[in-house]
């Protein structure tokens, strides 16, 4: 049976591997190859690296971390932040990395979800989606003022933001999602920003709502705080693989304990 | 020597890696003359069929293919490297293979996500030689959207469960090649490569 795949994620900033809170408060937590290896060794099924501070100044040392990772680490690993044109995605694939995520490029340009995914195969196209509900004040695909509480309402609706989610972009999570699929997306990475640093668990709503929309893999990302939070994502929102870092990087919780209760909860996990 | 045959798709530096991790050399070369003192052939690749078929063609790297394995060297195909050894594929449009071991290349079914991404089990049908370290129910790192159906189901080394059960690995003489891909396979992933490089020597 297809296993559930346990991803650690490693934030990176020139080099460094960190985990914002929020997106913000940014702590450094070791070097990225090292910790590629040890979580290898500890059983991680995937690795994703995320540079959330990318620029073209930047971008050597992603192909660096690539590098070096494919050299040491056996294991599928994906590159995601700042990657804008064919030829960064050719030059992140080429340094070892088997897929490239990207995510304001997508919204900017899809054309580049076609283009690269005919280039390079649909296998190695993640597209990252940050999504935010959209219940609280506006509906962002109809502009629709909702009533206003002190509580946050149950949504259906999610938004789209770019930019590390500093932009909003008044798409829908869900049309977007279809439309990256039929564009040539080989998975989502799915990332709730309510969620996210939070450690209140993974958004369920969204994460159910997105995979019922596509038949690609879909990643859930976004507030896992104890085990409990894998189990409900994978079994209530059918989450083909989670997410977490800084659970993972502080040691709150390993690799190995997250797989163990999943088994124990009858989920397929590799062992 | 190993050489690992470079025809413009996909990722043949983790291969080679791998093979350096297990101490065995290789060489990535689309040079005729290595490719023939090679002790070994790896062909690797994740990507279109059509191209890579184009590729192999263009280049004539095929007939060298062709001709190492006939002369019984030790051939490893991994994934994309799997499916080009068929006599056609059905991904976009029917195209020919290298015909080396018959068969088609089809779609995964409707009603499982494609592609097939991620760690699942194999089932052994028979002991193929570079599997002899790995045990049944092993998981194994796939990343496809389409699989191999021989004619003659006794090249079937091993089957992999996904919405159907799929062939994972075939086995014929000097040749293995594999859906899975043993050098993102972490630990049990080496061990394949160690065995086939231990049949180069």
């Amino acid at each position: 049976m297809l296993a559930k795949r346990i991803i650690p994620c490693l934030d990176m900033k020139e080099g460094k591997v960190v985990k914002g809170v929020k997106f913000v408060n940014l702590r450094h937590a070791g070097d990225p190859v090292e910790l590629a290896a040890a979580y290898d060794k500890a059983g991680a099924d995937e690795l994703v690296f995320l540079d959330i501070t990318a620029s073209h100044e930047k971008r050597d040392i992603m192909l660096d971390v690539a590098r070096r990772t494919s050299e040491k680490v056996f294991m599928p690993f994906t590159i995601g932040g700042g990657i804008r044109t064919l030829d960064d995605i050719r030059r992140v694939l080429e340094s070892g990395a088997d897929k490239i995520s990207m995510n304001t490029a997508a919204v900017k340009n899809p054309d580049l979800i076609r283009e690269s995914s005919r280039k390079f195969g649909n296998q190695c196209i993640v597209v990252a989606i940050d999504a935010k509900a959209a219940s609280s004040s506006q509906s962002p695909a109809s502009g629709k003022k909702l009533p206003t509480t002190d509580f946050p309402l149950p949504t259906d609706r999610w938004e789209v933001y770019t930019h590390g989610g500093r932009t909003p972009t008044g798409l829908d999570a869900v049309d977007w999602a279809k439309k990256v699929e039929s564009l040539g997306a080989g998975e989502i990475l799915l990332t709730s920003m309510d969620r996210d640093g939070t450690k209140d668990g993974y958004d369920i709503g969204l994460t159910k709502a997105i995979t019922s929309a596509v038949n690609i893999p879909v990643i859930a990302s976004g507030g896992a705080g104890k085990l409990e939070h894998f189990l409900e994502v994978i079994v209530e929102a059918d989450a083909d693989a989670v997410l977490a870092a800084s659970l993972f990087h502080f040691g709150e919780l390993s690799i190995k304990q997250v797989k163990e209760y999943l088994r124990d909860n009858g989920i397929p996990v590799r062992l | 020597m190993i050489a690992v045959v470079d025809y413009g798709v996909g990722n043949l530096r983790s291969v080679q890696k791998g093979f350096e991790k297990v101490g065995f050399e290789t060489v990535i070369t689309a040079d005729k003359n290595i490719l023939d003192k090679a002790d070994g052939i790896v062909l690797p690749g994740v990507g279109a069929f059509k191209d890579a078929v184009n590729a192999l063609s263009k280049s004539r790297l095929g007939e060298v293919i062709i001709e190492n394995i006939s002369k019984g060297k030790p051939f490893l195909g991994i994934c994309l490297g799997l499916h080009l050894l068929f006599t056609q594929s059905e991904e976009h449009g029917i195209t020919q293979g290298l015909n080396i071991i018959p068969g088609r290349v089809v779609s995964l079914p409707s009603g499982v996500k494609i592609p097939h991404m991620g760690w699942n089990q194999i089932k052994k049908t028979e002991d193929a030689p570079v599997l002899t370290d790995i045990d049944e129910g092993s998981y194994l790192y796939f990343v496809h959207s389409y699989h191999v159906v021989p004619d003659d189901k006794s090249v079937v080394a091993t089957t992999t469960d996904y919405g159907i059960e799929f062939v994972s690995s075939i086995w014929k003489k000097n040749i293995f090649a594999s859906q899975f891909h043993p050098e993102k396979s972490s630990k049990l992933g080496l061990k394949v490569l160690g065995e086939f490089g231990g049949r180069t020597v």
